[in-house]
């Protein structure tokens, strides 16, 4: 497929989702619900404030450590018992798993949650290779039944309806035609997914915390699908981004506080695993993949989004991200945190992203380590205006607006002519040449301008 | 490979920021702990979809197991909870898909989360605690900790292989953000806590 001639922006993409105005309102209420939890399971710390600052400060030592790091988590890794192979980019990772997969000869394969996988694509490149891997996360192999990639990396499917779920497990499950409850749906899950995980010999995990001190990795789930994978495979391939390392096993106290609170105001996940060594007859292997982030360590700008511990809580809150849903980001990793990583992998094909918000800067009030994440948007911009990335339509605007801000007289003017447009002949301003109008409406005209206002009653 | 690995950490090394030092967690550990920490465990466990149960001992627990669990098979790896196992455990963990109840020792548990530590020396089989239908825990009332800062104080450097926090049941609110328990692994969490 031609990726050029199939690709489609942020805007195009939002447009599509917004299409059907009910659906986004529920996209929206839904997200916010779980904006919510989140603030009620923050406010009952009070310490609250200090973890997220802690967490920051301890990866700002694992970012100015890295390398030590890694060699001491190697090393302790293989004392372990455990293969550590590096992979310097997604196709290295990708080949590195399938020769794990090939000697083992097997063509099915059981797969838990890792947002490093889908940054890969690596279930479409083994399904090249011949190998089916199952999707076990509840939301992940609904989306994967469909065809789509996650549109959340917390929650995979949050763009789909419990009705559209029941058909879609109706053509391959056999649940009965028209049933649609949760409940229901999930009891026919565990029964198919059951099957795959007894005759799987290989299972793939994520990764959400590599402890340098000890070797070991941690891997948090509700639903329990990493560990059972795990501990019916003859394999464990944990596949992990170089940036997931902390120094010592006491830090995990301090993330896993901050993990689930901000990611669904859950006090902690229902397993929160620490894999250090494989059980007798079984084999391990760590994958640590780089795919741009030693480079990224490199920029004063960007480097801080490597602290991210991928909770999803940025875009649960963003008003850009409730309302576009997460495919308009045509990124593993939709919302703030991938509009500010997917430009460092490729500047060009996600140019449109870091536009994608309102720099509201609720993504950064959110983030458990405290990521400037609309600095950095504001930032990317910069970068991206300035490499050539920029749409036309943007550059004109934003000329324009440098030339009527920067000059108070051509402003007052320019005022009143907006002023008088929009009341008298609206149609020049609201029209489909302006983008600005698309599901907008704008408010009433005000008789004059606030400057004139003031003249007028500063007297008074 | 080995190739990548030398470019992977060249670039980092070339890369490096400003040293930046670890941040102390005196702050957290030293924190007096609030209130009845086992009441809290219990109220927090509640809420996310564990059951508890207060139990003066392992007869009583025994009893209980024996009373619910009738003609279902049932693995205690418990010492002196062993009369309640069914049929016991097998070489292959595959073979342990038709339990219904796994009954376990915990190290200790964490208050302020309802997570219960376990690790491989109490699990007899590790795929024991995932794979089973239904999941009971035993927690002495004298190791529930405050917080996760207290909990890997308590775990300090300890050597265990495979460690798990288990907090409730195994559940998901993929469909539609509705809470579902049993997702993969147990529908139900009973915490016995004794002592």
């Amino acid at each position: 497929m031609n990726e050029q001639a199939t690709f489609k922006d942020h805007a195009t993409l939002a447009d599509k989702f917004n299409a059907d105005e009910p659906r986004v309102n529920w996209h929206d209420k839904t997200l916010w619900f779980i904006r919510e939890k989140r603030d009620r399971a923050a406010w009952q710390l009070a310490e609250w404030e200090t973890l997220r600052e802690t967490a920051s400060k301890i990866k700002d030592n694992v970012l100015s450590n890295l390398p030590t790091y890694l060699e001491q988590f190697e090393a302790q890794a293989k004392a372990n018992g455990v293969t550590v192979h590096w992979a310097a980019d997604a196709a290295e990772h990708n080949a590195i798993v399938h020769s794990i997969i090939k000697k083992q000869g097997v063509t099915r394969i059981v797969k838990s949650k890792s947002m490093l996988t889908e940054e890969c694509h690596m279930n479409e490149y083994l399904a090249k290779q011949g190998i089916d891997v199952i999707d076990t996360d509840l939301g992940e192999r609904i989306v994967q039944l469909a065809g789509e990639p996650p549109s959340h990396i917390v929650l995979p499917c949050i763009h789909w309806k419990k009705e559209e779920i029941g058909q879609l497990f109706h053509e391959h499950l056999g649940t009965p035609k028209g049933m649609a409850d949760p409940q229901f749906l999930t009891a026919a899950a565990r029964e198919h997914l059951r099957e795959r995980f007894l005759t799987s010999p290989i299972a793939i995990t994520g990764v959400n915390f590599a402890v340098a001190e000890t070797g070991e990795v941690v891997v948090c789930t509700n639903e329990g699908n990493a560990d059972l994978g795990v501990q019916l495979a003859d394999v464990h391939i944990a596949c992990m981004g170089i940036e997931k390392l902390i120094p010592q096993r006491q830090h995990l106290g301090v993330f896993l506080r901050l993990l689930t609170r901000s990611a669904t105001g859950q006090p902690i996940t229902t397993y929160s695993s620490h894999f250090r060594k494989p059980r007798v007859g079984q084999e391990m292997h760590i994958v640590l993949v780089d795919n741009g982030r030693s480079t990224r360590l490199g920029s004063d700008d960007f480097r801080n989004a490597l602290k991210c511990i991928r909770c999803g809580a940025c875009m649960n809150t963003c008003p850009v991200y409730r309302r576009s849903g997460g495919h308009s980001y045509h990124y593993a990793i939709a919302g703030p945190i991938g509009s500010i990583l997917a430009p460092g992998l490729d500047m060009k094909k996600h140019a449109d992203l870091p536009f994608a918000s309102t720099l509201c800067g609720s993504c950064s009030n959110v983030c458990p380590v405290k990521i400037d994440i609309h600095d950095q948007l504001y930032k990317w911009r910069q970068v991206l205006a300035k490499e050539g990335h920029v749409s036309s339509t943007k550059k004109i605007g934003m000329q324009g607006m440098a030339a009527v801000l920067s000059r108070p007289g051509v402003y007052n003017i320019a005022g009143a002519a907006g002023r008088w447009f929009m009341k008298h002949l609206p149609f020049v301003v609201n029209n489909r040449l302006n983008p600005w109008y698309k599901q907008r409406e704008m408010p009433a005209v005000p008789k004059q301008a606030f400057r004139e206002w003031y003249k007028e009653n500063r007297k008074k | 490979m080995s190739n990548s690995r030398e470019r992977i950490l060249n670039t980092l090394r070339n890369n490096l920021p400003t040293q930046r030092e670890l941040p102390s967690l005196d702050e957290f550990t030293n924190q007096p702990s609030e209130g009845d920490v086992v009441a809290r465990f219990i109220e927090v466990l509640r809420t996310i979809g564990g059951a508890v149960i207060e139990a003066p001992d392992l007869p009583t627990i025994a009893h209980y197991i024996a009373e619910h669990y009738t003609g279902k098979r049932v693995v205690s790896v418990v010492p002196g909870l062993e009369s309640v196992t069914t049929q016991g455990l097998a070489t292959d963990p595959h073979l342990l898909a038709d339990v219904e109840l796994a009954v376990l020792n915990t190290h200790f548990a964490v208050a302020e989360n309802g997570a219960c530590w376990i690790t491989d020396v109490l699990v007899g089989d590790r795929a024991l605690p995932f794979i089973t239908q239904h999941l009971a825990l035993i927690v002495q009332r004298s190791t529930i900790v405050p917080t996760m800062h207290a909990a890997y104080q308590k775990i300090g450097q300890s050597a265990q292989d495979f460690g798990t926090f288990i907090a409730g049941p195994s559940k998901t609110a993929d469909i539609e953000q509705s809470l579902v328990l049993g997702a993969h692994g147990p529908k139900s969490m009973t915490v016995f806590v004794i002592g």
